[in-house]
């Protein structure tokens, strides 16, 4: 039996526009184990980066409406911003989808890395004209050793020649030595959960692949857990121990990967596993999901996915979603569980 | 930038001669307090002049002379332009550079405060100063501030220069207009860095919002203020013009308007001259400070 | 979101178009009037307008009838501001001032509109050379700090009011030239226009009826933001005695004319001051209102984040 590391229990996180309010996500419930990779899968849209912000309270402008994230015993939701801060500095740390977009263009990636184990080093103790590098405030020889430290890192995420590239600035690194990159500012905090963002959607596929090599790398060297938000449901197959399906702001079907992706219990789970170019012969148009994602001003009434789905009745459309243990840890929110199809041959 | 300098010189130039009527004539009725100047007086002054040769054969003359650093000589005094220009330049530096000090000291700060509390009281407030402050006229400003500091108060001497008493008031007044620019400017720029990725990925890092802002934001946020304080140092000198005449201070501004009444024409040409000069080699500087301060655009500078 | 419009039956566009743009037209008065400081400046504005055109009616006497004993009076029942130094009412003379101030800053702004607007639409429709010289004129131009150019136009001319007109039109245009050019530059790139060339449409027209309204926006916003710089420009130069010339009641003038009493009669300066500022003030204000609410920029930056 393994300890829990972060548990999210209904939360719910919107947002206040000029057309009402977004419930973006709406009582949204997992664990991730200490050590264990969890995915987290979905459309554009599904409240899955939103999610994911909301866990390291980067969820502004939005706000956290109710709901419970506890990570190490710590309630984020209502922690202040001492604790949240020394959260981010030693237990959780993200990495965000467009490395073009995230690292700050005017300082080196050395100073980017530096920066994060000084936060690791001592969480409380962050003075500015430290971090500045103001003469007499910042110690040099700490500064030599702390440069040391991130090379180390930048050869540990792979990026060759740390030594010379410690000092280049981001606009000189490729796509994929930038994700790596903030990789190493992740890891600089030796952090026990890494949230990647779709670290590799706006890679190319190689580069993709060693990236999600690297990460399944660390996760098995240093024991970290990994929460994966991907729309990539290759990327599930290939690196998550449990995958967790979100849609309309709502988790879906949660389960272990190798069930929730061969036994699909919930029709949407089983359309997305449908429009994977995999699943269609070759000179077969791409199956596409019908209808659009709906919009999620207002809250919804019933199953998010009811407009689209092929058995949606009556109860669909109004009401809350039943919770459905359909095995060991694997848990359906469908209506209509018992009428789904037995496990799918479609697995290539 | 040395065709720009070129056409600035012909421009100057041709100045000269959107005077109605006869330069010659309308020159001397001034120098001769209204009275009519006699025919032959006017050719004497043409021929002193060079005035009655085809005018791009003047103009060839006179940017000769002015490549090798002769502005010619004022109309009433025996002095070169040049050194009339150069004995007034400190007080116009000095008033400028105090000014700019004004304006960011004021500026930075709020705008920073302003962009951090969007939509606060705090940031309508310095919203709505800085829009009086766009729209007060700096003569205006100048006499309130010499009501209020020098005759009621008696803080600070009404004119005059000397000493640093005498330059709070003056820099004030030249400073709240740019103050007033430079605050939205600050604003805008610190709100659209603040929504940047990578602020978020600094905050992640569990960085004190003091230091996202402080160095994550504001050192992106100050790269476009940096060219507009540049370009607004040449609008400094407009209102150095005001504020000499509202203070009394002798610098280039209080020389311009003088020769202006006086059709000095010579004193007049140099000064737009140098003026436009200056003002364009600011405006390259700050090409050159951008390449610095942003590492897009140059390769490898220093990590702050 | 878009894929969906590739599918969709071109009619349906078209009608949501017009729906959206109406709904939203509607929803930009009721922004900008929902901004408190738009409506300041909607009232300052329309305060001095209504004093310009109403002066001889509301003004309690002429703008120049002296009263020498009531030389300097502090304010009172009878001189809501006070008099000045030849016992003229100042509350009179200001009402008039609305009138030269409003009268000049228009005009500059209708001529320095119109030639910019020309050069512009030239410079960015001809393209190559013409092009070229036109932009390299408006460079040589800028390399005037603004105001100093005018104030030396002004004072060679001769200082009157159509002197200041004309240096502060000659220093105004470029800045229209440089927003139009640019935004035909990019409009001339839009499909629309190229479908028009292809169609055979006359050049006059397709400048005048493609583009034309395409950069109309940002025109508006600048020429009101310009309306504040003309006015403090007349006033500035005024002031220097490069403008108007005493008696003429303009603003700048009388404070020129008052500073020599600033330690006995404060409000022979301050009014005049005044006025200038709250005219400056609501065209300014009404210009940042005017850009927020026509400039998409501004808008649903809410909405686009962290989704």
């Amino acid at each position: 039996m393994s300890e829990t590391l972060l548990e999210v229990e209904d939360l719910h996180t919107r947002f206040a526009t000029r057309e009402g309010t977004v419930h973006a996500v709406e009582g949204v419930s997992f664990t991730v184990d200490k050590g264990e990779i969890v995915g987290v899968v979905g459309e554009s849209g599904s409240g899955k980066s939103v999610t994911a912000r909301s866990l390291i309270r980067l969820e502004d402008p939005g706000y956290i409406e109710r709901g419970s994230v506890r990570f190490d015993d710590i309630e984020m939701t209502d922690a202040d911003d001492r604790t949240i801060r020394r959260v981010r500095g030693d237990g959780m740390a993200m990495v965000f989808q467009d490395p073009m977009e995230t690292l700050n263009p005017v300082f080196s990636i050395g100073e980017q890395i530096v920066e994060s184990i000084k936060v690791h080093e001592s969480p409380e103790e962050q003075r500015l004209l430290d971090y500045l590098n103001v003469p007499l405030f910042s110690s040099r020889g700490k500064r030599s050793q702390m440069r040391q430290q991130a090379i180390d890192l930048m050869s540990e995420v792979g990026i060759p020649h740390p030594e010379t590239r410690v000092s280049a600035y981001p606009h000189e690194f490729s796509g994929g030595m930038r994700q790596r990159a903030m990789l190493a500012i992740a890891l600089a905090r030796e952090p026990d959960l890494l949230i990647a963002d779709e670290p590799t959607t706006a890679l190319d596929v190689t580069i993709q692949a060693e990236i999600l090599q690297r990460i399944r790398d660390l996760n098995e060297e240093l024991g970290m857990a990994v929460l994966m938000i991907t729309h990539d449901l290759g990327v599930v197959a290939e690196l998550c121990d449990k995958v967790v399906v979100m849609y309309g702001g709502q988790v879906m079907e949660e389960g272990p990967v190798e069930e929730v992706l061969t036994n699909p219990k919930h029709p949407y789970t089983e359309s997305l596993l449908g429009c994977m170019p995999q699943t269609c012969d070759r000179g077969e148009p791409l199956n596409v999901i019908e209808g659009r994602v709906p919009s999620m001003v207002g809250g919804p009434t019933g199953c998010p996915f009811a407009s689209r789905c092929w058995c949606s009745s009556e109860s669909c459309t109004t009401g809350d979603l039943p919770t459905e243990q359909v095995g060991e840890d694997h848990t359906s929110r469908c209506h209509h569980v018992e009428e789904l199809s037995e496990p799918m041959e479609a697995d290539q | 930038m040395l065709l720009v300098l070129v056409g600035v010189s012909i421009l100057t130039f041709l100045l000269l001669f959107l005077t109605p009527g006869d330069p010659a004539e309308t020159i001397l009725r001034q120098q001769m307090g209204g009275r009519t100047p006699s025919l032959e007086a006017i050719e004497q002054f043409r021929q002193n002049e060079g005035l009655n040769r085809p005018i791009p054969i003047q103009y060839v003359d006179w940017v000769t002379d002015v490549l090798q650093g002769n502005l010619r000589e004022s109309y009433y005094q025996e002095t070169p332009v040049s050194t009339l220009i150069i004995n007034r330049i400190p007080a116009t530096l000095e008033l400028a550079v105090a000014g700019m000090a004004v304006a960011l000291t004021i500026a930075i700060p709020t705008g920073i405060i302003s962009a951090v509390h969007k939509g606060k009281a705090p940031d309508y407030l310095s919203q709505f100063a800085a829009l009086v402050g766009v729209s007060m006229p700096n003569f205006w400003l100048g006499y309130i501030l010499i009501i209020v500091f020098s005759l009621q108060l008696g803080l600070f001497p009404v004119a005059g220069v000397g000493g640093l008493e005498s330059l709070v008031l003056p820099a004030i007044t030249l400073g709240s207009g740019m103050a007033a620019i430079v605050t939205r400017l600050v604003r805008s720029s610190m709100l659209e860095v603040l929504d940047e990725e990578y602020i978020d990925t600094a905050r992640s890092k569990g960085l004190r919002e003091r230091i996202v802002i402080y160095k994550h934001a504001l050192r992106n946020a100050l790269i476009p203020v940096v060219t507009i304080v540049g370009l607004q140092f040449g609008y400094l000198l407009n209102g150095a013009v005001i504020v000499e005449i509202v203070f009394q201070r002798p610098g280039l501004g209080a020389l311009l308007i003088d020769a202006i009444f006086a059709r000095d024409y010579p004193v007049v040409q140099g000064l737009v001259l140098v003026i436009a000069v200056i003002f364009v080699l600011t405006n390259f500087a700050v090409d050159l400070t951008y390449r610095y301060i942003d590492p897009r655009i140059s390769f490898g500078g220093e990590s702050a | 979101m878009s894929n969906q419009d590739s599918t969709a039956n071109q009619s349906v566009i078209a009608t949501t178009r017009r729906r959206y743009r109406s709904v939203k037209n509607s929803r930009r008065l009721g922004r900008f009037l929902s901004n408190r400081l738009n409506v300041v400046g909607l009232l300052f504005v329309s305060v001095v307008v209504l004093s310009a055109i109403f002066a001889p009616v509301i003004a309690p006497e002429g703008p120049n009838e002296q009263d020498l004993f009531n030389r300097l009076d502090s304010p009172s029942a009878e001189h809501p501001m006070g008099t000045d130094q030849l016992g003229r009412d100042v509350l009179s003379r200001l009402l008039y001032g609305a009138r030269i101030s409003l009268q000049i800053s228009l005009a500059v702004v209708a001529i320095t509109l119109a030639i910019g607007t020309a050069v512009g639409l030239i410079a960015g429709y001809a393209g190559g050379w013409v092009d070229e010289a036109l932009m390299r004129f408006v460079d040589i131009l800028l390399a005037f700090p603004g105001i100093l150019l005018a104030l030396v136009i002004a004072g060679i001319l001769g200082p009157n009011l159509t002197n200041i007109m004309i240096a502060l039109a000659v220093v105004g245009w470029t800045q229209y030239a440089r927003i139009i050019r640019g935004s035909v530059l990019s409009v001339k790139q839009e499909e629309f226009v190229k479908a028009a060339q292809l169609m055979g449409v006359p050049r006059r027209r397709i400048v005048l009826r493609h583009i034309l309204p395409n950069v109309v926006t940002p025109v508006i916003v600048l020429a009101t933001m310009d309306m504040a710089y003309v006015i403090l420009g007349t006033a500035g130069l005024s002031f220097l005695g490069l403008g108007a010339q005493p008696p003429t009641p303009e603003w700048g003038t009388m404070l020129s004319q008052g500073r020599n009493f600033v330690d006995t009669a404060w409000w022979v300066v301050n009014f005049p001051g005044l006025a200038i500022m709250i005219t400056v003030l609501g065209f300014n204000l009404l210009g940042d209102g005017l850009r927020d609410v026509l400039d998409p920029r501004d808008m649903g930056d809410v909405e686009n984040k962290g989704m």
